[in-house]
């Protein structure tokens, strides 16, 4: 594929707003988790929480958006847009945002609050900018005053990496220069108890590849990148951040398990590398989506290891974060992105005790270390797969 | 962007496959509308259909149906799924669960609630290893999704199946978010022409000028106006027509997804 650059990202999580914070907490290998305090929620799990989120913002009808918000604000990111509308046209310009859940929260709810007989919602619950799942697109697009396509994702786990793959071909097939990619998704109780009732929430904080992990923790968490061709200056550019591929797949199998032997993560990840123009040995890291529950952890160290050996570099940074669930592939692109920056491979809070049937090499401790070319993993429900490379401008 | 239509499945009141419909779409038969009966997809074997979602059925139906005319293997082609609502049964069933003091939701429940959860059903009976794209665009649905889907054909070169689905919520959502009937399309999408093609688009996305093309049938623009996914309508009524006509669908803040079509065989 043509190679674009990310002129600019966001992000907010429970590590923090904005990328010093993000920065700062991932050098410092500084978890966001914390024992689960949230909404009406009484499970023994942990969360990556965001504060102040359910304070009510006018015009913005739901959690999620007041997160999608508060990303756009940080690190000047919205007026770095902004620069992009008045050079393309906001015509020009698409948005390709991601959730999982989108503004379910406020239906669960406004279902709790149902008029009694007629069973009716709330008059204030408004559906199509809160539980729609095109609701964080919509609202992108209309607080950043841009006019491309637009569109929600919504594939699990693996939506917001796949977002870029959306935008790169949209850009290709001349539809925008430009787009504005990302996504949010916050903590609700369809999530929480969810993962409860699958088994699959850790009652300690998640603990990717230790022998002891025991399933995942939710975060919630928003980030976007601005998505363009590279102009001359930032083709030469080092500090200059670019998606060089994306791998996509399925893995055919189950709903909620990914395959055993981690086939659909390997072609996700060989296709990433077909689509780049590199081989294995050109990728310095590898952010996984080492989500910390057996199977999870245990397929994708498979796919890896057949794929690239056992001498990249490779950690999970979930323990950090939580599992952002639908914002995990745009968080991690970002983290990724930072490493390739900073020129380190994020430890991996939480994990104690590596599980030795786990062959990667894997980063449990902060440290610096090459990273020209690193990828970055997100894998879903519907066995949906996406890898994505991220490397500097040469 | 230009692409080619190889093979269209069509499940709505009334709508029983393409090749039944076609006469309707075209105004040659004067359209009733009637109860919609999803039909058994090969791809689902009957103990499986028992426990399937219904909006895994309806997409298994289209999309076979479309694969099928197109004699194309969906083994090996991609997807591209578009629905406003998803299953809105599944989701309403987790609501209720949650407004319960127990709050204990069903775990297969939970993940059929994901949006791409249709995707997934398709991935594993058709065991194809193709990605498949999850899409909403709340009334514009059907639009982003032959964006997305003409724009992997042309940007990738490869033929790609486009999926179209929405249905009514149960109450009280239903109140909140009416959609009318049951609807879903299927498009094979492939970026040259082969012996299958039926028609040639020509997408483009337009700001200004383009005011929807409508049905002129009273009650298939009832369903057009009330449906996302059978915003598709006017463009299948051309395709059903074989003629060579511009249809423009309603995407959002005013603009259009206008297609051009030109019909590539003889008409049979």
């Amino acid at each position: 594929m043509q190679p674009l650059v990310l002129s600019d990202f966001s992000i907010v999580s429970s590590l923090g707003a904005g990328r010093e914070a993000t920065l700062a907490a991932l050098q410092a290998g500084r978890s966001g988790l914390v024992p689960c305090g949230f909404e009406t929620v009484k499970l023994p799990t942990y969360v990556g929480e965001i504060a102040g989120l359910d304070e009510p913002v006018a015009g913005v009808a739901c959690r999620n958006s007041r997160l999608a918000r508060r990303a756009l604000e940080q690190d000047g990111f919205a007026e770095r847009v902004a620069q992009a509308r008045a050079k393309y046209g906001p015509h020009r310009i698409g948005v390709f945002a991601g959730t999982s859940t989108s503004g379910i929260l406020e239906s669960e709810l406004a279902y709790r609050r149902r008029n009694s007989p007629s069973g009716k919602l709330p008059p204030d619950f408004d559906y199509a900018k809160s539980h729609n799942t095109f609701s964080v697109a919509g609202f992108v697009a209309e607080h950043l005053g841009l006019d491309g396509p637009a569109v929600a994702l919504s594939s699990a786990c693996a939506t917001t990496a796949k977002v870029f793959g959306a935008a790169a071909r949209m850009i290709a097939a001349g539809l925008c220069d430009a787009a504005v990619v990302g996504g949010a998704d916050t903590l609700c109780l369809t999530t929480l108890y969810g993962f409860h009732a699958l088994n699959l929430l850790s009652t300690v904080p998640c603990r990717p590849f230790d022998r002891e992990r025991d399933g995942i923790s939710i975060g919630e968490a928003a980030g976007f990148a601005l998505l363009e061709k590279p102009d001359a200056r930032q083709a030469q550019d080092v500090n200059a951040v670019m998606l060089l591929g994306v791998g996509e797949s399925n893995d055919a199998h189950h709903m909620s398990t990914p395959h055993p032997e981690g086939v659909g993560a390997r072609l996700a990840m060989e296709r990433a590398l077909a689509a780049a123009g590199l081989a294995a040995e050109d990728i310095d890291y590898i952010n996984l989506h080492g989500t910390a529950t057996q199977a999870g952890d245990a397929s994708e160290d498979i796919a890896v290891v057949g794929l690239f050996g056992v001498e990249t570099p490779v950690s999970s940074t979930k323990g950090l974060t939580g599992h952002t669930l639908g914002a995990a592939g745009i968080v991690e692109t970002i983290i990724s992105s930072l490493s390739l920056l900073h020129g380190f491979w994020p430890g991996s809070a939480n994990t104690k005790n590596l599980d030795t049937a786990l062959r990667s090499r894997y980063v449990v401790e902060t440290q610096n270390g090459r990273t020209d070319r690193v990828m970055s993993n997100s894998f879903g429900f519907g066995g949906s797969n996406c890898s994505l490379i991220l490397g500097r401008a040469s | 962007m230009q692409v080619y239509v190889e093979g269209i499945g069509l499940c709505g009141p009334g709508l029983a496959g393409w090749e039944a419909s076609r006469t309707l779409l075209a105004g040659v038969r004067p359209y009733v509308s009637m109860p919609v009966v999803v039909p058994a997809s090969a791809l689902l074997p009957a103990n499986e259909r028992r426990r399937m979602i219904m909006t895994g059925k309806l997409t298994m139906a289209v999309g076979s149906e479309a694969f099928f005319h197109a004699g194309r293997d969906a083994a090996v082609t991609p997807t591209v799924f578009t629905s406003s609502g998803g299953d809105g049964d599944t989701v309403h069933q987790i609501l209720e669960e949650l407004a319960t003091p127990e709050r204990e939701v069903s775990p297969t429940r939970f993940h059929n609630s994901v949006h791409n959860a249709p995707a997934g059903y398709w991935s594993i009976a058709t065991r194809s290893h193709e990605p498949t794209t999850a899409l909403c665009g709340h009334d514009a649905s059907f639009a982003a999704g032959l964006l997305e889907a003409a724009a992997q054909a042309t940007a990738e070169s490869r033929p790609v199946a486009l999926i179209a689905y929405d249905l009514p919520y149960p109450e009280p959502l239903n109140a909140v978010r009416p959609i009318v009937s049951l609807f879903a399309t299927a498009l094979i999408l492939s970026p040259a022409a082969t012996d299958h093609s039926l028609a040639r688009l020509t997408i483009a996305l337009r700001r200004d000028g383009a005011t929807p093309t409508l049905m002129p049938d009273a009650a298939l623009e009832e369903l057009r106006g009330g449906n996302p996914a059978a915003r598709s309508l006017p463009l299948l009524a051309v395709l059903a027509r074989h003629a060579a006509e511009t249809v423009a669908l309603e995407h959002l803040g005013g603009k259009h997804v206008v297609v051009a079509v030109a019909p590539t065989t003889a008409a049979t």
